[in-house]
């Protein structure tokens, strides 16, 4: 992230932050901890950077040691930078049966990158990932909140060109209709 | 058609709303519990129901309320286990996205039967939007007056709450799920202490399934024993299996428990026989964990008779020649399958989901990653099988958690049951087709 941007959640997400520590009783306000820090990585790039994770420790009133455990434990969580949609492809068994493989090695292909990689426009991350409770609809990927499900490689390339055209930063927070399913 | 008591109106339209679930009998559980019955009562009917924890340990759900200590001024919590990881098993997403309410209605229900004022429903981060459908559901549900204070003017408070994770199968452990909600590292606890007596924040607590407590809600309607008139002998009731692999229609499915295999992989109503008319070679029958069986074993037990679906048949035979009915995530594979390479992929899953804090699970999972991947790459020998072997039985019963179990087993029955296709790739290298090496370790530890 840039470093001249402050590190800072708007008041509306401040707000939401509080409302998420009335959740715990009272002295468990570190509950709320991997919750605040999803509203982060959304706020701030993506991504956790030492500072990030500072602030959210003094939100909640812990160590920023006690934050540092907690990001680097959980494979949501990115510890350094991504690009603006991380593509996100399950890997394990059901959809390797399926054909996973075939969609990883598409993508790669086609980003001119390899898995753990950003595209040098900053616009992809690919990450293998796994199981994420698709295994019926399998192969499938996830961006940000989305999950994309029986996937063959010309629905792959409409999303990756779709996904160019938006133009747009996807996190798991992002808002989803739930109408819309 | 099998009886249905969780998705039997799954596809009644606008059902994900409060109003159309109301009308469709909705909230009736709640009613009853909490205007006619005590705690102990629900408690009593849970029992008679035979209910069995649908989580993959399958433990007796009204055994387990009944541990649940009491301590007066304590608070006690129901914490409802979303985290839904196992590979294979995708039926809690669908419940809680087709019919929340059903969940929130469990939870009331079960909250109360407990003297649980606060209670919790742990989803898996990657769950986000589905976490979304459950938050607006609890808050239709608060209008409505059954989440909040004074339910039904019965004096009877609570509140409920939806906690997203944020990726690590270790938090579906119930110990290591309760750290992880308690913002820490998921790191399973030694245990006893045992959740009942010292769980959230260190108050008796209960972790259930999403399944197991949407099906107190039918046990409460209908009476334990109207549940237990269903299904087979010990599994009572009907479970959700998420078929998934090379099947002509995968998919969740209520069965009644006591169906046989046989039926389930071939019949129109469940998953429609093989993908392309193909062999079946072998089954994952209740995620990934659970031992994987060829077709002749999956199909009958070692002494003939027709496999069923259900917690006793489905182990009929012991570790020699049985598995689990586990979380019923029940994977397909036809004989195009990679045996080894499908369990180098089990075992690269587990090693990268192990917390670390045993060595045995710590370093064994790793190591036997290495060999499979060694083997695979077409530079094996016959005492790498043998070292396998060895590798997993010393995991095996030897950790903190089940998680080292759950990454031996699948090692174990592979060797057992498909030796020669280990030493096929040993003797004769070329014969390892369609096998990519596709993810390098290096891909694995950076992505
Ligand atoms: C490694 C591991 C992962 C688990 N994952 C889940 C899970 O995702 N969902 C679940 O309900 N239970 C899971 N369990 C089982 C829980 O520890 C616990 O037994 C269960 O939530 C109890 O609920 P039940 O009695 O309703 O089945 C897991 C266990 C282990 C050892
Ligand atoms: S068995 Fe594995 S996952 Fe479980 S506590 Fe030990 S190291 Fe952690
Ligand atoms: S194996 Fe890919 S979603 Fe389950």
């Amino acid at each position: 992230m840039s470093s001249d941007k402050e590190i800072k959640f708007p008041e509306e997400t401040l707000e939401l932050v509080r409302r998420m520590m009335k959740r715990y009783p009272e002295g468990k306000q570190k509950s709320a901890l991997i919750p605040v820090l999803h509203l982060a990585q959304a706020e701030f790039d993506g991504w956790l950077s030492p500072q990030v994770m500072d602030y959210v420790a003094s939100l909640l009133n812990i160590q920023s040691i006690e934050v540092y455990e907690v990001a680097s434990f959980y494979s949501m969580f990115n510890l350094k930078p991504v690009g603006k949609c991380t593509i996100e492809v399950c890997r394990t068994s059901s959809c390797w049966l399926m054909g996973a493989e075939d969609v990883i090695r598409h993508i790669e292909k086609k980003l001119n990158i390899k898995t753990g990689q950003t595209t040098a426009d900053g616009m992809f991350t690919l990450k293998g990932v796994e199981c994420l409770g698709s295994c019926g609809t399998a192969p499938m990927l996830q961006v940000g909140a989305e999950y994309h499900e029986n996937l063959t490689l010309e629905k792959v390339d409409s999303l990756l060109d779709n996904l160019r055209k938006e133009d747009k930063r996807k996190c798991y927070t992002d808002h989803f209709d739930p109408q819309s399913n | 058609m099998g009886k249905k008591l969780l998705l039997e109106k799954d596809h009644v339209p606008g059902i994900r709303s409060y109003e159309v679930y109301r009308k469709e009998g909705g909230y009736a559980s709640v009613e009853k519990a909490i205007k006619s019955m005590t705690p102990e009562a629900i408690v009593e009917e849970v029992k008679k129901s035979g209910l069995r924890g649908r989580g993959g340990a399958g433990f007796p759900t009204g055994m387990k309320w009944s541990f649940l200590a009491k301590p007066p001024g304590v608070a006690r919590y129901l914490v409802c286990n979303a985290d839904e990881s196992e590979p294979g098993t995708f039926k809690d997403r669908y419940l809680m996205e087709r019919i929340p309410h059903l969940l929130i209605e469990g939870m009331i229900t079960s909250s109360f039967a407990l003297g649980a004022n606060t209670s919790y429903i742990y989803i898996r981060g990657e769950y986000f939007y589905v976490a979304r459908i459950l938050e607006q559901a609890i808050e239709e549900a608060y209008k409505n007056g059954w989440l909040g204070k004074n339910i039904l003017g019965s004096g009877y408070d609570l509140d409920l709450y939806v906690h997203v994770g944020a990726g690590a199968y270790i938090c579906g452990e119930e110990t290591a799920l309760l750290e992880s909600l308690e913002g820490k590292r998921g790191n399973p606890r030694i245990k006893p202490p045992f959740p009942a007596v010292a769980g959230l924040y260190g108050c008796p607590t209960v972790v259930n399934n999403v399944e197991t407590i949407a099906a107190v809600v039918p046990i409460v309607n209908q009476g334990g024993d109207a549940y237990a008139a269903i299904g087979i002998g010990k599994s009572t009731g009907t479970k959700l299996i998420s078929a998934s692999g090379h099947i002509n229609k995968p998919g969740v499915y209520e069965i009644e428990m006591g169906i046989t295999v046989e039926d389930f992989i071939y019949s129109e109503e469940y998953c429609g026989g093989m993908k392309g008319g193909r062999k079946l070679k072998a089954v994952v029958a209740g995620g990934s964990s659970v031992p994987i069986l060829p077709a002749d074993l999956i199909l009958k037990t070692a002494n003939g008779e027709p496999r069923l679906m259900s917690y006793e048949s489905l182990a009929d035979g012991g570790f020699a020649s049985g598995t689990m009915l586990g979380s019923g995530g029940f994977i397909v594979m036809d004989d195009s399958t990679s045996i080894v390479k499908n369990l180098w992929n089990f075992t690269r899953f587990y090693h990268h989901e192990s917390c670390g804090q045993c060595s045995p699970c710590r370093e064994g999972t790793g190591w036997m990653e290495k060999i499979l991947h060694k083997i695979l790459d077409g530079h094996g020998s016959m005492k790498d099988i043998d070292l396998l072997w060895d590798i997993q039985s010393k995991i095996e019963g030897k950790t903190i958690c089940p998680l080292g179990d759950a990454a031996a087993w699948p090692v174990a029955s592979a060797i057992r049951h498909f030796r020669k296709d280990f030493e096929e790739y040993v003797q004769n290298p070329s014969s390892i087709k369609d096998v990519h090496h596709y993810y390098r370790l290096n891909d694995l530890t950076e992505a």
